[in-house]
């Protein structure tokens, strides 16, 4: 009796949460992610032919590109823009480097009011922090595993 | 013109990748970008990104899968030139402009800025 009493409520709950739940359509939000997405790489590509114009060299172009996509991303986020663009664009706007800078900025405002050490300096890496350690920490493994594999190949 | 048609495409389409992974599976976006790097340095690593930057250029390099890319080749690039050593200066060298540039402009534009309100 209890048991099939919980049942029921469990039910009405599941069916409650269905309605609730925003229901983003899965084509909709690829549109959004894919154009936002392209267009901000194409920013990128911008940049890139701006500084190769100005006599950049193609090895170096990436360290300016990144440079100005981080602080387009970190201004766009200062000024709350770029969280308007994300709630449409999804992946398109968290993904590129842009999304990088604006994953840094939000929580370090958002936690100033803790001060500038722990609050700032600490909230800064809430997300960044992990990309950071396992982008760099796999890299190291295929450097040594790089390094080992030359070895042996010798 | 064919530079942003193709950075446009392969930019847009690993965004359309991340998208579909978060409507799916419910991953929180700090997932999708761990996994993202982490997927650009073991591509990178054994060159199947390689051709996705010759192609997309900047629509390669701008997502987080490029920035693995670049760690993946830097750590190569520098083992080549200096051996194992390599393996820890050249990952945090070929991205070092990102990382110092995303932990400056975040910081000053923290200080300038305040949160805004959520309506």
């Amino acid at each position: 009796m209890e048991k099939r009493k919980e049942n029921e409520i469990k039910n009405i709950y599941q069916q409650l949460v269905q309605k609730k739940v925003p229901q983003s359509s899965l084509i909709k939000d690829a549109i959004f992610a894919f154009v936002v997405g392209g267009l901000i790489c194409d920013v990128g590509q911008f940049f890139m032919n701006l500084f190769l114009s100005f006599g950049i060299s193609k090895d170096d172009v990436g360290y300016y590109v990144a440079t100005v996509m981080v602080f387009l991303g970190a201004f766009l986020t200062g000024l709350g823009v770029y969280d308007n663009i994300g709630k449409y664009a999804g992946a398109g706007s968290i993904v590129p480097i842009t999304g990088f800078a604006n994953s840094i900025v939000s929580p370090a405002m958002e936690y100033k009011r803790e001060g500038y050490i722990f609050g700032v300096g600490s909230k800064m890496f809430v997300i960044a922090g992990p990309i950071l350690v396992y982008g760099i920490s796999s890299s190291i493994i295929v450097g040594i595993i790089y390094y080992l594999v030359k070895m042996l190949a010798r | 013109m064919m530079d942003y048609i193709w950075a446009f495409l392969v930019g847009g389409s690993i965004c359309l990748i991340a998208q579909i992974l978060m409507d799916k599976t419910n991953l929180t976006p700090a997932r999708i970008l761990v996994y993202f790097v982490t997927a650009g340095v073991i591509l990178g690593a054994i060159g199947v990104y390689e051709p996705l930057v010759k192609l997309g250029k900047a629509g390669a390099t701008v997502p987080l899968p490029g920035f693995g890319y670049s760690l993946a080749k830097g750590a190569i690039r520098e083992v080549e030139k200096y051996g194992l050593i390599g393996a820890f200066t050249g990952g945090v060298k070929a991205t070092s402009a990102g990382i110092a540039a995303a932990i400056f402009f975040g910081y000053i534009m923290a200080l300038l800025f305040n949160p805004k309100t959520k309506n």
